[in-house]
């Protein structure tokens, strides 16, 4: 069996046992990383010494300690956007060159104190604003399953990575479908939590009331197994919620037998890629003839969710911004006064896609807008909630495409900035009402990925997951990237 | 000017206190002030990427308790929103604050002046939780020529009440009496050191002048916000710099900008800061990062029921127990005086004898060493013993100022400080029978001289016998004592 095919959750249980030591595993993925980054460019920096101090750690803890630990020797890659103590972090963006958070986030404590060993930071558009991590200041990423398209956005770095077997697990960040949009264009598992399920301590704010950190991995059961360390309250996020965190990992040991699903037409429409939809609607019925049932759901008032998101998420973000000023930390462009200090610092350190969500968002929160844009914005984000507080009173779980479309060729759509938002048109609705919502592989579209998203109620990841893997099941069997051309080796 | 004034004159205040909560609003990290620059500083109240606030409770109770102290409503859900604008004091580019649900509502405050007469009741709109910013300090003479700037951080986070009052302020005496009457609510609290120097508690003065003939409503009024005022003094010199510079610029004809003034304590002017197109727009948003603040009946009824005692009520007891009402005015001020003064005169007795020797005599002490009535060296115990020496006839009035200063000095009790300074004064009749017999017998002359009528002569003998005994007898004693002695020598028991 080679190393890099398995799952988390396998590679956990040899290093538990005494099976792999967690240096063999890293080293063999760092061999696979050489080979493979200087094509896909997942990653903004790589730490292989800090990597092994990590793993020899692990190798040399007692036995019964290692045991205990759900990700032991698991290979890791933070999205950088979170902060990590000893490795920079950029957030994709000019304006944090160069500089280390002397804090670690939540996530990563918990990653690391679970025995994962992270490797490094993924690339990802500029402060998460983005769908194809083209809008990254210092490079873009490959989608590994075509290089000459994008791997989604904004943690392209974190599914591409993942994709392309450099990391078995990785953390994304999702606003209004970051972590799902680029899942679903490289083929993975991407699952944003319920708002409050995960710690947003130590991510950096793009949208406050919007952002949700979650796991990236090659299958349900990996996500299931990171989530479970991932998910709790956290005392240093107001915002993260006391609910208990069940076995996800066992949760999802059944399939579901008689899972009632939700399927808007809506989500299924105009402007959906007709290849996307078949996929979709194919694996769909594989399930309803597994035991699902199909029903029919209206969501109204999907067609204000993309207005909705683009004035509340860039007036978050017009503030959370506003403390990159070059007093304090970062980028500091010389000038002979204050003013000029502010004006030069943000000019020359944001890149155009955040300027142009500062001033959109500056702009809705400003006297005389507010109630027109902003208080308007969170109106349908309510009417939103109610459309699925509806649909959960009839179906267990909502399906939809992930994406109306396929991985884009690069440069296709960066000078089109409306074109780019719309291909969040089915994630954003999860972010304003809080829900969690997963994208699995749903089958193929000429040799690209085409994912499919469950959204379910509040808290409810464990039934989502089950879900989810009954949509693993019902999809065609397919090699990672990694695994072309070699004979006989499968993913699944 | 011509005769009387042709306007009303309209103030509110909007005074912001420091709360003295173990920590700041938002994150761990000590409040406390005078540390070295940066100190007192986390990822949290820096404003680094990631971070976010978590709300302290104590500063909650402490600002709940305030506005119920101040007759507020305390509401069940309020909110914090976010404050914008750019500033290098400013870690985070916007400031957690509340703005349209401020915790407490809806308050009163009752003025006294300082007769201790009640002039008016000034409504106050409303109270809310905020985080301070940090601080400023500009390298070189003037900001004008400073050749850079250094912020310190220390202050950034630490919790703030603002308080807001309706315009129902008519001059700068009553702004004063305001000023003072919420101070002191807010001591008895013990909530914050109070310190306008030190800053942990600032005024703005908002000022406008009606003229009698407006009647529209005074939030169309061109309305001059004076910041920072440093002091009660210059809250009061402010405003009455202001309505002088607006009644001429209305005689003149001339308009009233609406605008920022800053006050310059050496010249006692305002100047102009930023006018009306200067004005910020702060797009007050609902801060994300924090859920609504939500309290039960329960918890605010019980913050309700453990108010202690406050100013009005201690006003009344005080003027009941005979205390002059200007001596109340003053000892209301302190919470701790007020306690000392109880103290005090339960072991005493007498309310009001006390409170005369706080006020005149500890009152100078306390001053001179920069000391208050919390950290007194005199117990009030020990002002009590002090008073009774003074009764029995131990010591004169005049002895006994001196005897207080060494109690406080040297922080030993009266009987101790009698003895150090030696001037218990003697009161023993049979210590000061030998030697006023001895007088008597040394001075024939002035004896005889006082037999045949000579009322003044013994007057001579009082002074001689003072001069043996080093000053110390008690001269009424001593004038009894003789004329006993000199009747029994002239008629000799049998």
């Amino acid at each position: 069996m080679e190393i890099l095919d398995l799952g988390a959750r396998a590679l956990a249980e040899a290093v538990q046992s005494g099976a792999l030591s967690a240096t063999a595993v890293l080293e063999a993925y760092w061999a696979h990383i050489q080979a493979t980054e200087p094509q896909v460019r997942a990653f903004l920096h790589l730490d292989v010494e800090r990597a092994r101090a990590r793993a020899l750690a692990i190798d040399q803890a007692p036995s019964h300690l290692r045991r205990t630990w759900p990700l032991a020797g698991v290979p890791v890659a933070v999205k950088d956007n979170i902060v990590t103590e000893g490795m920079p972090t950029t957030a994709g963006s000019r304006i944090l060159e160069g500089w280390r958070s002397p804090y670690t986030a939540t996530v990563v404590a918990r990653l690391e104190a679970a025995g994962a060993v992270v490797l490094g930071k993924t690339n990802l558009d500029e402060f998460a604003m983005g769908s194809s991590t083209e809008y990254s200041a210092y490079h873009p990423t490959v989608n590994p399953w075509d290089p000459k398209r994008v791997p989604g956005g904004s943690s392209g770095g974190s599914a591409a990575a993942v994709a392309a077997g450099m990391a078995a697990v990785a953390l994304g960040s999702d606003t209004g479908g970051s972590i799902r949009q680029p899942a679903a264009y490289c083929g993975v598992v991407g699952l944003k939590p319920t708002y409050g399920r995960v710690s947003r301590y130590g991510l950096i704010a793009f949208a406050s009331s919007l952002d949700q950190i979650g796991p990236i991995a090659r299958s349900v059961e990996d996500a299931a197994l990171a989530l479970g360390v991932l998910a709790g309250l956290d005392p240093k996020d107001a915002t993260s919620v006391p609910e208990p965190v069940p076995d996800y990992v066992a949760a999802i040991d059944e399939l579901p037998s008689a899972v009632r699903i939700g399927v808007p037409e809506e989500y299924f429409g105009e402007g959906i890629d007709p290849a996307v939809r078949e996929v979709v609607s194919a694996a769909l019925r594989r399930m309803e003839a597994q035991g699902a049932t199909l029903v029919p759901i209206p969501m109204p008032h999907t067609a204000y969710a993309i207005a909705a998101y683009y004035l509340i998420a860039p007036a978050e973000a017009s503030s959370n911004l506003a403390r990159y000023d070059g007093i304090r930390f970062g980028f500091r462009a010389g000038a002979p006064d204050l003013v000029r200090l502010y004006e030069e610092t943000r000019a020359r350190g944001f890149g155009v896609e955040v300027k142009r969500r500062i001033l959109l968002g500056t702009h809705v929160l400003s006297a005389g807008y507010y109630d027109a844009y902003y208080l308007q914005a969170q109106r349908v984000r309510t009417l939103i909630r109610g459309d699925f507080e509806r649909a959960f009173q009839v179906v267990d779980v909502v399906a939809t495409p992930t994406t109306p479309d396929l991985p884009f060729p690069l440069g296709s759509r960066s000078e089109d900035p409306l074109r780019m938002y719309l291909s969040d048109v089915f994630t954003v609705t999860a972010n304003l009402a809080g829900l969690p919502a997963v994208s699995v592989p749903a089958g193929f579209v000429d040799g690209l990925p085409v994912g499919l998203q469950l959204i379910g109620p509040a808290f409810s990841e464990a039934e989502l997951l089950r879900t989810a893997r009954l949509v693993e099941r019902v999809a065609p069997r397919m090699r990672w990237p990694w695994q072309q051309g070699r004979e006989g080796a499968e993913a699944r | 000017m011509t005769a009387g004034p042709r306007y009303e004159v309209i103030i509110g205040l909007e005074v912001h206190v420091e709360l003295k909560t173990r920590t700041k609003l938002f994150c761990g990290c000590e409040n406390r002030f005078g540390a070295p620059p940066n100190t007192l500083t986390c990822p949290v109240c820096l404003g680094l990427p990631g971070v976010l606030p978590v709300l302290n409770r104590e500063a909650v109770a402490m600002a709940a308790r305030a506005g119920l102290a101040l007759g507020c409503t305390v509401r069940e859900h309020s909110r914090f929103d976010r404050k914008q604008y750019f500033y290098p004091d400013l870690p985070k580019g916007y400031q957690i604050s509340q703005y349209d649900h401020p915790l407490c509502e809806h308050g009163q405050l009752r003025l006294y002046d300082g007769q201790g007469q009640y002039r008016k009741t000034v409504r106050i709109r409303r109270i809310h939780l905020e985080e301070d910013a940090g601080k400023l300090n500009h390298l070189g003479e003037r900001l004008s020529d400073a050749t850079g700037s250094l912020v310190d951080l220390n202050r950034a986070g630490v919790p703030l009440i603002e308080i807001v009052s309706e315009p129902d302020l008519r001059s700068g005496e009553e702004a004063r009496w305001y000023l003072n009457a919420l101070r002191a609510t807010l001591a008895y609290l013990d909530v914050s050191d109070l310190r306008m120097e030190e800053g942990s508690m600032r005024c703005d003065a908002n000022i406008s002048l009606r003229p009698l003939d407006f009647t529209g409503s005074l939030a169309d009024l061109p309305r001059v916000e004076v910041k920072n005022l440093n002091s009660v003094r210059n809250v009061e010199r402010a405003i009455e710099y202001e309505v002088r510079r607006q009644a001429a610029q209305l005689s003149q004809g001339l308009g009233i900008e609406r605008e920022t003034r800053g006050f310059d304590d050496a010249s006692g002017r305002t100047y102009s800061q930023r006018s009306k197109e200067e004005a910020h727009d702060y797009r007050y948003f609902p801060e994300p990062d924090l859920p609504p603040l939500v309290l039960t009946t329960e918890q605010i009824t019980a913050w309700r029921d453990s108010l202690p005692s406050l100013p009005d009520a201690v006003r009344e007891d005080l003027t009941a127990a005979g205390i002059d009402p200007r001596t109340v005015e003053v000892v209301v001020q302190d919470p701790a005086a007020v306690a000392y003064l109880w103290a005090a005169a339960q072991d005493y007795g007498r309310a009001e004898a006390v409170a005369n020797w706080m006020l005149a005599d500890l009152a100078r002490l306390l001053n001179a060493h920069r000391r208050s009535y919390r950290d007194c060296p005199v117990p009030p115990a020990e002002l009590a013993n002090l008073l009774r020496l003074i009764d029995r006839g131990t010591l004169s009035g005049r002895m006994a100022k001196e005897v207080l200063e060494v109690m406080f000095v040297k922080g030993v009790t009266a009987e101790a400080a009698v003895a150090q300074l030696g001037v218990s004064q003697i009161s023993d009749v049979d210590h000061l029978r030998p030697v006023v017999e001895a007088v008597i017998a040394e001075q024939p002359k002035v004896v005889a001289d006082w037999r045949a009528g000579k009322e003044k002569a013994i007057g001579f003998l009082v002074g001689q016998v003072m001069k043996r005994t080093a000053g110390q007898a008690n001269p009424e004693l001593v004038n009894r004592l003789l004329r006993e002695v000199l009747a029994r020598q002239a008629h000799p028991l049998p």
